[in-house]
């Protein structure tokens, strides 16, 4: 592995170095530091030097000056610490994806309806019969409807801090939407079954009337526990995450950008439309994959909220009507774990959750990367 | 644009109708959706303690238990879920806490710019974006169906490992990255050894930031549910033992309890264990933001 690569150059590389010029190790070693590019391969031999450069001078010190000798040995101990640590980093999420996959493995070939395409769950007995279409549906339904609420609202709220509050008033607000991040989901699950799913009543029984016709928007049996109160609540566990990595990328806006747009004589709105949105595009679409990520496998917010429909009951495009997500149908299911196959079943919608997840939040990484602006 | 050359002389005016409507439009939107941003915390805040202050203000709720008290009944407190929740988060930081500093340093003091810290700093974000229940499941897998154990709250502070080590590591790395490279050499000048130098000069520089990211951790794992849901059973008495299948905890405190009908005395207890659960996680993020404030070492 890379480890012991590492290891053999520490031991090998630093003598020389630190015998032709010790002055010059710490210099490259600064310009290293600044650089946020991967340090090419020469410089990061150097890089290393320090340390060793110190026990050096300790060997054969200037003269009348006495120099302690120093011990490697807390120097090794501490890198293999740190080595280790970083080790049981990159096993634990592989760990995570084999272990997944071993007990779902079992379960998935004694599935007797395509796992891909069924919308059964009947994992109880010996005959199992599952699949994840229901599961997948309702929770990519759920997050999308969260993201398509929160990015415009999250913007919005980005564009008020950074381009049109004084920074005195920006602060707080900041402040106040950062905490809405510090809720539990349980609470944000509790207060919107029942306060806000009641408060919403109105409006969802408006839509039914007005866009009925639409399969989306039809009615359903039971409104109140509805995958569009869900979604409400997911929106507004998103928001402060989506609206502080806006907020970041906003506020790099280049200042000769803003200047230049308001020197042709744009208005404010013209100045954002121009210089801060085309800026920060990049960094606003990375910033809601990164919540539809963290909406994705919100788990007993959704499970509360949700009414679960009864089994066998015919699939509904609606968002008026209940569901289950992946994560929903894994905690509701929580205590029935008894035999390995059931568990299993459970475990194969956990990996795909966990494969999606993975999915959404590498595009989220890849995007933010190829734009300009660093959040 | 609103300046128009005319031959040699410029004409400056307003600029106008449409775009001024325009602007004002992108004023009111911003300004109404800020406000409407404001209100779901506010609107939680206020359910949660409206409805649950009464229970809160009385010590028995912060010294005895539910032991033997049915939803029927009035008096009992949180004092097993605080203890639970508590216990459960201690454990948890005991084991992220260090493995998520030590992986800082490796990435920033030992292996910057190179490949194992590109390789790791990839798993962290992986790790960062792992589902609570999919951690929670993993534990399942691990524990209980290949090791063979019970349920047990120390499985609950390991699932929740997966989840507070991201943001320890993070946290502690973006500190790291703050601490002035004068310092780092000035100690090898000194002729400190680097573990040296780590332990008493980068790691103190950088111990306001780190200790904002261990409570922001540990807040953020109280109130996680699934974990709880899938490796531990609620339990109503007080249980101080980490190895038992049973354990209260404040958020399946509130999941237990959810389902009773709204008059009676045991509903009020859902939403004080809501509000307590609420207080002690906002004071820790409180407390993390002001030492992240009061902290010598500033983001650019």
């Amino acid at each position: 592995m890379a480890v012991t690569d590492t290891d053999a150059t520490e031991r090998v590389e630093p003598e020389p170095v630190a015998t032709e010029d010790p002055t010059l190790s710490p210099v490259v070693d600064h310009g290293g530091m600044h650089m946020h590019t991967p340090v090419p391969e020469v410089m990061h031999h150097n890089h290393r030097a320090p340390a060793p450069a110190t026990i050096d001078h300790a060997e054969r010190g200037p003269r009348g000056v006495k120099l302690a000798k120093i011990s490697k040995t807390g120097d090794r101990v501490f890198r293999t610490m740190a080595i280790t640590s970083g080790l049981v980093i990159v096993l634990l999420v592989l760990f995570v994806g084999i272990f997944l996959l071993a007990l779902a493995l079992p379960s998935l070939q004694a599935d007797q309806d395509n796992f891909l395409t069924s919308r059964n769950w009947t994992v109880v007995g010996n005959e199992l019969r599952f699949g994840i279409v229901g599961l997948l549906w309702t929770t990519v339904l759920t997050s999308l409807l969260a993201m398509a609420i929160a990015v415009p609202v999250s913007v919005g709220v980005a564009l008020c801090l950074t381009q049109y509050l004084h920074k005195r008033a920006s602060g707080p607000v900041s402040f106040v939407v950062d905490l809405l991040a510090a809720v539990p989901s349980i609470i944000f699950g509790l207060w919107g079954l029942i306060v806000l799913g009641p408060f919403l009543a109105p409006a969802a029984e408006w839509l039914i009337s007005k866009l009925g016709w639409i399969p989306l928007f039809s009615r359903n049996v039971d409104p109140k526990g509805s995958v569009f109160v869900a979604s409400v609540v997911l929106a507004i566990m998103m928001l402060p995450i989506v609206t502080a990595i806006s907020r970041d990328v906003f506020a790099q806006t280049p200042r000769d950008q803003i200047e230049a747009a308001l020197a042709l004589g744009a208005t404010r709105w013209e100045v954002i439309r121009t210089a801060v949105l085309p800026y920060g595009r990049s960094g606003v679409i990375s910033a809601s994959m990164l919540g539809l990520g963290r909406v994705l496998g919100e788990t007993i917010a959704v499970m509360i909220i949700l009414t679960t429909p009864p089994a066998g009951s015919p699939f509904t495009p609606s968002i008026f009507a209940g569901g289950e997500t992946f994560a929903s149908k894994i905690a509701n299911n929580a205590s029935e774990f008894d035999s390995p196959s059931k568990t299993g079943a459970f475990i194969a919608a956990g990996l795909v959750l966990f494969l999606v997840t993975f999915a959404v939040n590498a595009m989220a990484r890849v995007i933010a990367d190829r734009g300009g602006a660093k959040s | 644009m609103s300046a128009t050359t005319n031959d040699a002389q410029l004409t400056l005016r307003r600029p106008g109708g449409v775009r001024t409507v325009k602007n004002a439009l992108a004023t009111v939107y911003v300004t109404v959706v800020t406000v409407l941003a404001i209100v779901p915390l506010a609107w939680v805040l206020y359910t949660v303690i409206t409805k649950g202050i009464r229970l809160i203000l009385s010590s028995d709720w912060w010294l005895q238990s539910q032991r033997g008290i049915t939803p029927r009944r009035e008096g009992g407190g949180a004092y097993h879920a605080i203890v639970g929740t508590v216990e459960m988060a201690l454990i948890c930081a005991a084991i992220a806490v260090p493995l998520g500093i030590l992986g800082a340093i490796l990435l920033i003091e030992y292996a910057k710019g190179t490949k194992v810290a590109r390789g790791v700093s990839f798993m962290v974000d992986v790790l960062s974006g792992i589902p609570s229940i999919v951690a929670a499941l993993f534990i399942y897998a691990l524990f209980i169906t290949i090791f063979g154990f019970g349920r047990s709250a120390i499985a609950v502070s390991c699932a929740l490992v997966l989840l507070m080590l991201p943001v320890v590591l993070r946290s502690t790395e973006e500190m790291l990255k703050l601490v002035p490279q004068e310092l780092r050499e000035a100690s090898y000048a000194l002729g400190v050894p680097k573990w040296k130098t780590i332990v008493r000069v980068v790691i103190p520089t950088a111990f306001s930031g780190i200790t904002t990211g261990v409570m922001l951790g540990v807040a953020r794992v109280m109130g996680e549910t699934a974990p709880l849901l899938i490796l531990v059973s609620y339990a109503v008495g007080i249980n101080f033992s980490p190895t038992s299948d049973t354990m209260g905890a404040l958020p399946t405190m509130i999941n237990s309890g959810r389902d009773q009908a709204p008059q009676l005395p045991g509903y009020e207890r859902v939403w004080a264990a809501a509000l307590t659960l609420i207080i002690i996680v906002m004071l820790l993020n409180l407390l993390a933001r002001l030492i992240a404030r009061a902290s010598k070492l500033k983001e650019k």
